[in-house]
């Protein structure tokens, strides 16, 4: 079924113009090198044709299966309106007494998903002279991603970020085309997801029950914007481990610790040895399937300290009864075995830490499998090893950008190979994509995106485009700083990447 | 934090109980005392009046209900010794002061106006709010002074222009944890924002753009002003022979033309000590610098010559010989930095210059100040040594150069800098005046500025400001700059998060 979207828009055709026309401008960001990520194949010439904001259209053509009332591209042409018009205030004077002659551009994708992919193409393809003229060249683009998967991961447990910043950062990521939101919700130091069957998990694990919490309407509102920009968003529930706020309003959920014969009072892990724990988990996950339309569910299982599971007799008398002995390994892999069966049940697919694969427990084929661990050695080790055992696989390791340094650090982000390890033509197949992640102890709203921004952008190209045509750091350094001018321009406060200045400064603090 | 454990810096010397008194928004009151120098007219003083009001009361919106059936009127009355309240600060203003809070009324007292302000902003930093939301303050004495009279933020506005508006939000944030000095790193390299009344064409063609990245009179005026009221010190910079690439742009013969063996290269160096033009450029610059900038000191860099550039030119190289200075550049760079020092002393100001012109061994007189920026610890502290042994007074950068990120929480190398921890005798000591934190724009500009300043600045106000002793343990700090930070948060500073957890009152925008 071909989706096409037919856009047109004014040309002026006037004699003293033609010079303007034949003038040789510098290519560089008037072209596609202006676009970011740079789309796959692409032809571009200096002819270029001006765009009049009062004569320019949006439209879908006669064979489109997406008409007008299409929610997505009715709103992706209303904001696209003003990302390509940024100076226009609705209070248009004409600029030129000219006659209009049409000029236009064809947009066909095979989803309404690929066509607001080729509205964010065609909104950086815009550009204006020194008068404020609006211009766009003669182009031609074939662009499709290289990886389905290009995600963000926020967390919002160690601190609360407002909803307001979530939809902030879900348009920043629109402009660099990632379009998974991993929604890291929950974590050991609040959980601020109102969940509906269980009320006490906020009420008492958040850091404030009233204002540091997402509603129902919340995370709906998070969907449903997302959603217009071609974003799924991938919650996560983690567990056993890192899940200290659920005990708060969960009381028998958590392992109670033990001192010697006695509990100590500090609790940990999930408690794997409780039938009650696996009826919870079912119950939440359930609403959770149902509250998130997304396919996919990321559970965890990282990082699970299993001095508590030890420590406690009751799990412990467990173990020996399963046939687990003292390899508490075993027992992690018993809970996340029956957490992922749940979630297979409610029709879903999991996504799990590496930590799951690493400890060898038995779970679906269909498993996405989630590298956050070690340096290029140790992440390409583990490529190799979770494709040739048939898994599905997205890559984090080098894209950890919470961890700041001083310097050009998005250059490390950029020359990341996602397929450079040992494995078959089959096995790079099964790399799905990968992900930036700005876990939290450090960010909030207030540094949140300066952090992200341009720096995820630097591994948004490495997922989108080819490799080849994207390899030299140098090529690529006037490009985003040229994008991350448009970003600023946009609203979003991305900081600088080095020594300069853009037309249009962030004026705010 | 309901004691004065919640005040940042810490005081000198307090002590509070748990006898709390009520505040009612709409019964409070600022007032001179009758034996106050300064009284309704001063300047500075009512401004603060107005600006702590609403720092105190936050969520007063002027819609008030009453809250209490009572209406207890709460005075804090102010007393100045001295009426120098359409005065600049400057290096000696005292800045100490006396804070006494019991039931209905405070007393402020202090030397001068600016001691004023630093107790106004200790005061608004122990009204606090309960559950319910009404206002407190317990009992309290305070007698406040700052350890050093020197305690300044460097803004580098050249490699990024930082726009007006966010150059006076630092300045609002800096009063809030009691800087008192903006070292203003005005031009360098990359840019000439500074719009000279004298030469036009310097920011015209050095700036990064002639009309939308300039500062122009009206806006350097405005950042003094706006600076002035909160006691704050505008210390400029026009830092050469080196750092000077943009003013080539619009004053042709300034910079060295570099030499590729016998023909010029096209590119051009350090400021060209050579010509007797330069001293007349330097001296006209200078002067109208120092009728624009009130303070009575200027920063003439001096730093990171490089002498390629003056080696490879032939009338550099004639005039070395002329001199009698061989091939010894340093010598070349002092005769420069001399020169210009000796304009500056003409002026009738103070020069202050990076630690360069004293390792240089360059002749500059016994008022200068010296600012180290340079090195580890093990390299500083010598540095210090050899500076107060010549009895110069000195400032101390280089273990706060903050915009040296790094993951996980640094502010605590920046809180446990210890100033005065090198040989020396007492006296010596005494001429360590301060020190700043330098926030470098290679990576900064509006966009990222705010959230990488605070609350890791605050860091080192505190020791800049507060006792050592007293102020010795990390942990017993980290929980008292949590809560100040959310208090800067409150106050619209959009300081960063110092670790996990939350404020009552979180950033909302982004």
């Amino acid at each position: 079924m071909e989706t096409t979207g037919l856009v047109s828009f004014g040309r002026y055709t006037c004699s003293h113009l033609y010079f303007l026309l034949l003038i040789v401008l510098p290519l560089g960001q008037h072209t596609v090198e202006g676009v970011w990520p740079l789309p796959q194949i692409f032809t571009s010439s200096i002819e270029r044709y001006p765009l009049n904001p009062q004569a320019f259209y949006f439209g879908y053509g006669r064979q489109s299966a997406a008409q007008f009332g299409c929610s997505v591209l009715d709103a992706a042409f209303i904001r696209y309106y003003s990302l390509i018009f940024p100076d226009y205030t609705g209070n248009g004077v004409l600029h030129n007494n000219l006659s209009v002659s049409a000029g236009k551009a064809s947009l066909n994708a095979e989803t309404v998903w690929g066509a607001v992919r080729g509205l964010e193409t065609f909104s950086q393809l815009v550009y204006q002279d020194d008068f404020g003229s609006y211009f766009v060249n003669q182009t031609e683009i074939d662009d499709f991603p290289r990886f389905p998967f290009r995600g963000i991961l926020l967390d919002t447990s160690r601190h609360f970020i407002p909803v307001h910043a979530i939809l902030k950062t879900l348009d920043a990521m629109a402009y660099s085309k990632f379009n998974v939101f991993h929604w890291h919700i929950v974590d050991d130091p609040s959980f601020p997801y109102q969940s509906q069957t269980f009320p006490d998990l906020s009420r008492k694990g958040a850091f404030h029950p009233m204002t540091h919490i997402y509603t129902q309407s919340d995370v709906r509102r998070v969907i449903s914007h997302a959603r217009l920009r071609g974003i799924r968003v991938l919650p996560e529930f983690d567990s056993p481990g890192h899940t200290k706020s659920w005990g708060k309003g969960q009381s028998d959920l958590l392992t109670p610790c033990y001192s010697g014969s006695t509990p100590s009072g500090a609790f940990g892990p999930v408690n794997p040895a409780l039938p009650s724990t696996y009826q919870f988990m079912a119950t939440l996950l359930k609403e959770v399937s149902s509250v998130f339309p997304d396919s996919y569910i990321h559970l965890g299982g990282d990082e699970v300290n299993f001095s508590c599971w030890k420590s406690n007799p009751d799990v412990r008398a467990f173990m020996q009864k399963m046939g687990f002995g003292v390899d508490f390994t075993k027992l992690e892999a018993f809970y996340m075995e029956n957490i992922v069966n749940i979630t297979t049940f409610l029709n879903k697919t999991a996504i799990v830490w590496q930590d799951v694969f690493d400890y060898h427990e038995l779970i679906p084929k269909d498993t996405v499998l989630h590298i956050w661990k070690g340096s290029p050695a140790n992440y390409r080790k583990e490529l190799s090893r979770m494709t040739k055992a048939g898994m599905r696989v997205l890559l984090a390791a080098p894209w950890y950008i919470n961890h700041i340094s001083y310097g050009q650090d998005w250059r490390n982000y950029y020359t990341v190979q996602p397929l450079n390890f040992s494995g078959t033509a089959e096995q790079k197949k099964l790399v799905i994509g990968g992900e930036v992640c700005m876990w939290g102890e450090y960010v909030d709203a207030t540094n949140l995106t300066p952090r992200l921004w341009p720096r995820a952008s630097a591994a948004a190209e490495r997922l989108w485009s080819d490799e080849k045509q994207t390899s030299s750091v140098d090529k690529a350094f006037p490009r985003l700083q040229d994008f991350r001018c448009k970003l600023v321009r946009r609203g979003i406060r991305a900081e600088p990447l080095y020594v300069g200045h853009c037309k249009h400064e962030y004026q705010g603090v």
